[in-house]
């Protein structure tokens, strides 16, 4: 059968499925992402549901792609297995919160609101969009790699 | 459903997904890598179905449940601008954001995503924090 077809299936249902539990769970709302965040004032902790419940069932995924010898629709898995804590991580996971402490909304919710029409969202995304593109053609470039033009560099670090 | 309830259900729901990513196609369900592979043109047609459906799923909630999922923004738009851009920029230095580090990294125990959830999440909080003294 062709492996090419149900991955690009995989994909959508994947997706789907990502975005609407977006939906469900509450995290497409920025205030009660920043009611989440905000511990020591007026603390809204329902949102710790959504990632408990969410690596629950990645987890039992895990333990089932520790059973098999491939995916169902591909020859090898594609998880990264870099363990090396390193300062690039450590910077860029703190940037990020930073910039999800602001506004309350990271990218998985911030592209899944897009399709509500609402102006903020829109500029958001695009600042968003501006980011990885600085990160990914300006700063990760490194000039010593013969013909490693960007691209080449940032995937040097597979990332998420 | 209260908001406890419906936090569980979509959160088992984005489990869903990612196990779906992870054992159909053995790949991880990271936003920002999905999206920055995207920009470098890397992955396309794969990415691009999966921003579709992301950005389907609030359509699909909206025919199921009635009404559009809430989504309050208060923010002024040169703080938007900010975020968006430290967001942006971060969670490609971090290699993640809060999926691919959190609901696919914590699930397999990576010692990478275990600091990267704990930075963010504390950085979070004191940027939160530190508004709040300011507003």
């Amino acid at each position: 059968m062709n492996g090419a077809f149900f991955r690009l299936a995989a994909t959508l249902v994947s997706g789907l499925v990502f975005g609407f539990g977006l939906s469900l769970s509450g995290m497409l709302d920025p205030a009660r992402v920043r009611a989440f965040l905000d511990i020591t004032g007026n603390w809204n902790p329902s949102l710790a549901f959504v990632l408990g419940g969410a690596v629950f069932v990645s987890a039992l995924g895990v333990l089932l792609t520790r059973r098999l010898k491939h995916p169902l629709f591909d020859e090898t898995f594609h998880l990264p297995d870099n363990q090396v804590i390193d300062r690039r991580l450590i910077v860029g996971a703190a940037i990020f919160g930073i910039g999800w402490g602001l506004v309350g909304l990271c990218p998985g919710p911030a592209l899944a609101s897009l399709s509500l029409g609402l102006p903020p969202t829109f500029l958001f995304v695009a600042a968003m969009v501006a980011g990885m593109l600085i990160h990914d053609r300006l700063v990760a470039r490194k000039p010593s790699q013969m013909g490693g033009g960007a691209g080449t560099a940032a995937r040097l670090s597979q990332p998420h | 459903m209260n908001e406890y309830e419906n936090a569980l259900a979509g959160g088992l729901l984005i489990g869903l997904s990612a196990a779906i990513l992870m054992v159909a196609n053995g790949r991880v369900a990271g936003i920002s890598g999905i999206v920055g592979r995207l920009l470098q043109g890397a992955q396309v047609p794969t990415g691009m179905l999966f921003v579709l459906g992301l950005m389907a799923g609030p359509l699909l909630f909206r025919l199921v449940v009635g009404a559009w999922p809430v989504v309050t923004v208060t923010t002024s738009w040169p703080l938007l601008m900010a975020g968006g851009l430290l967001v942006g920029f971060g969670s490609r230095m971090g290699s993640g954001c809060t999926s691919g580090h959190g609901v696919v990294g914590l699930a397999r125990l990576s010692r990478r995503s275990i600091a990267a959830v704990a930075t963010f999440m504390t950085a979070a909080i004191v940027t939160v924090f530190v508004m709040g003294l300011l507003a």
